[in-house]
């Protein structure tokens, strides 16, 4: 049946742009593993990744300080960038495949603002954890309890938003806008119980950051985004499928049901791990799909697997910007995103205005 | 030429000295260090390190609760010395694994505590004679501050942080706004909360301040006395009907390093003259 769709007219009027999307994989992956090799020359301190190998190589001693720089800094960095990046964007991808709406985005489902809640409780009153259950988790607590809170977050909307094995998209969009209000405002009694220096902390993690990235944090978030980044093209001919409406889509065979309740742990598994590792790091999950719409169509096969590479470019690159522009200091690259990411879309939205369609 | 080489090889050879390459992370760590006479072996400072002002020509590798990792390594300090409370955690722990000497002072805002802090920084910097020697000219200082500002009927003081909104930030009790008014010889208006807080319009006509404290700066925060006692928390306040307001330098008035003294007398002066 699905196949049958395929070869229909309005398919075959895609396979222009499906050669087109071929080749900007190519050319995303391509600049993808240029950009990460750069990415390791670029920081702060003068030292260089070819340096620290030829030292490597000959057998010399090598400079602690250079060691730490590229191994324990940079290269971290980069691999969270890398899955952070590729997170939010299949995410976004996902979520307005899901929803049909351009702007649907994994705030919408309340997987932000559950895992924003869970950062909050840990960092205002992690303090009060038995005091050896406290020390175990270490600095892992704001991660995990981000990941929890979004994870729970969802399971709750999708409870809610279904009865008789059928999920209400309609009912869950809704149900997230009064979660997004509940968690506000459990949020803000939080931030009214904290003290100074948690309130610090507070703006800092909301502004969004790579710069915390250590080995833990990308081995404890990186099977979690993962499974997102890797599962998410398996769902690719469902949501083309849904593209057409639900009832077309279960005339087509799919298990509609299966389809969404897959794409929903997906993305909390992808989101919920992504924001507790780096923040509130906006604007990639709505504005990459968007572009890659654009330029190269709606198919999901593609739309998906490039989602990923250039929401991991654009990440990088605006993480590169974002340690550097202010040397020795830093900017939360949320702000990077957003000064560079929102007047470039807009001009995109601007000059190809009405070929916006899902 | 043989010659030549080898002292151009003597001079480019390590000499480990841990601290002539000093990163000084807080305001009044960096104050200290200034009042030590140490200030030469500076290599970079933190973006709360204002004072004074040749300090701010230092390369600024950020907030002190934000650093960088490689934005510290990049000004390749031999010691760090900071705050309590610099951060993020794993950026710490990065310089430790670089080998970077870190030393984290105490903190608090007591006479006690700015003694032991400008100790800490002495030490840290291998010269604790002149620590010892700074210690006893601050304490004799904060001490004439004090008993100048003795009074026995102390103002009620409110310390607003920010009016952000039309809505009022203020000092509650354990901070270090409540620390330097009762320094001061006034008392902290605000009972029954702690930490900064916004308060309801209620609850500060309800702490009746006489004075309003409040940080002397630009921007979002400047707010000129007539809005300010327009605001109608403050319509039926003594401080509104006096219109006393002082105004202060935040670092001045909160950072509790070497100049502490000065603020109290300062902060005293200007609470006696208030509303007369």
């Amino acid at each position: 049946m699905v196949a049958l769709a395929d070869t229909t007219a309005a398919s075959r009027a895609m396979t222009d742009r499906g050669q087109l999307a071929r080749w900007v994989m190519l050319g995303l992956a391509a600049a993808l593993i240029l950009l990460c090799g750069f990415s390791l020359f670029v920081g702060a301190t003068g030292v260089s990744p070819v340096a620290l190998m030829i030292d490597l190589i000959a057998g010399r001693d090598i400079d602690l300080r250079a060691r730490v720089v590229i191994m324990d800094i940079r290269l971290p960095r980069l691999a969270l960038g890398l899955l952070v990046g590729a997170s939010l964007a299949v995410s976004g991808v996902v979520m307005q495949g899901l929803f049909r709406n351009p702007l649907a985005d994994p705030g919408l489902v309340g997987v932000s603002a559950g895992a924003g809640l869970g950062a909050i409780l840990a960092i205002v009153l992690g303090g009060l954890l038995p005091s050896a259950l406290g020390a175990a988790m270490g600095y892992a607590l704001v991660p995990i309890a981000a990941f929890v809170g979004g994870w729970l977050s969802v399971m709750a909307l999708y409870t809610v938003a279904t009865r008789g094995g059928h999920t209400s998209v309609a009912t869950m969009l809704l149900a997230g806008i009064a979660l997004a209000a509940l968690v506000g405002a459990v949020s803000g009694i939080l931030i009214y119980l904290a003290d100074d220096a948690q309130l610090r902390t507070l703006t800092f993690w909301g502004l969004g950051s790579l710069a915390g990235a250590t080995w833990g944090k990308v081995l404890a978030a990186a099977p979690l985004m993962l499974i997102g980044i890797v599962g998410a093209p398996l769902l690719a001919r469902g949501l083309n499928g849904l593209a057409l409406g639900e009832a077309t889509a279960r005339h087509m065979g799919l298990d509609v049901q299966r389809l969404k309740r897959l794409a929903v742990l997906l993305v909390a598994a992808a989101v919920g791990a992504a924001v507790a590792v780096s923040g509130g790091i906006g604007f990639v999950g709505i504005v990459v799909p968007h572009l890659l719409r654009l330029s190269t169509g709606p198919d999901h096969r593609f739309l998906l697997i490039n989602a990923a590479l250039l929401g991991a470019i654009i990440l990088i690159v605006a993480d590169m910007i974002a340690r550097v522009i202010v040397a020795p200091a830093e900017l939360p690259i949320g702000i990077v995103m957003a000064i560079i990411g929102g007047p470039f879309f807009l001009w995109i939205l601007l000059r190809r205005r009405g070929i916006l369609e899902m | 030429m043989i010659r030549v080489l080898a002292t151009c090889a003597l001079a480019l050879a390590p000499v480990p000295v841990v601290g002539e390459r000093v990163l000084s992370i807080g305001g009044s760590v960096t104050e200290i260090v200034y009042e030590l006479g140490e200030e030469d072996r500076l290599v970079g400072r933190d973006s709360t390190s204002t004072y004074p002002a040749q300090a701010t020509a230092l390369p600024d590798v950020g907030y002190i609760r934000q650093l960088s990792p490689e934005g510290v390594l990049s000004v390749n300090p031999d010691l760090v010395i900071s705050e309590t409370g610099a951060g993020p955690v794993e950026a710490v722990e990065l310089l430790r694994a670089a080998a970077v000497p870190f030393v984290e002072v105490s903190d608090g805002y007591t006479e006690v505590a700015v003694l032991q802090k400008i100790r800490d920084v002495a030490y840290a910097l291998s010269v604790p004679a002149k620590g010892e020697a700074l210690a006893a000219e601050v304490s004799a200082d904060l001490d004439a501050a004090k008993a100048m500002a003795t009074t026995d009927r102390p103002k009620r003081v409110l310390f607003v942080l920010s009016t952000a909104g039309g809505r009022i930030t203020a000092a509650g009790e354990d901070t270090s706004a409540e620390a330097i008014i009762e320094m001061a010889g006034g008392v902290n208006a605000v009972e029954g909360v702690s930490g900064y807080k916004q308060l309801s319009d209620e609850a500060i006509a309800r702490a009746a301040p006489d004075v309003v404290l409040m940080m002397d700066r630009t921007g979002d925060h400047a707010i000129t006395d007539d809005d300010l006692f327009a605001h109608p928390a403050f319509a039926a306040t003594e401080a509104a009907r006096t219109r006393s307001v002082v105004r202060m330098d935040g670092l001045l008035l909160l950072g509790f390093g070497p100049r502490v003294g000065e603020a109290v007398r300062t902060l005293a002066v200007a609470l006696t003259e208030a509303g007369s």
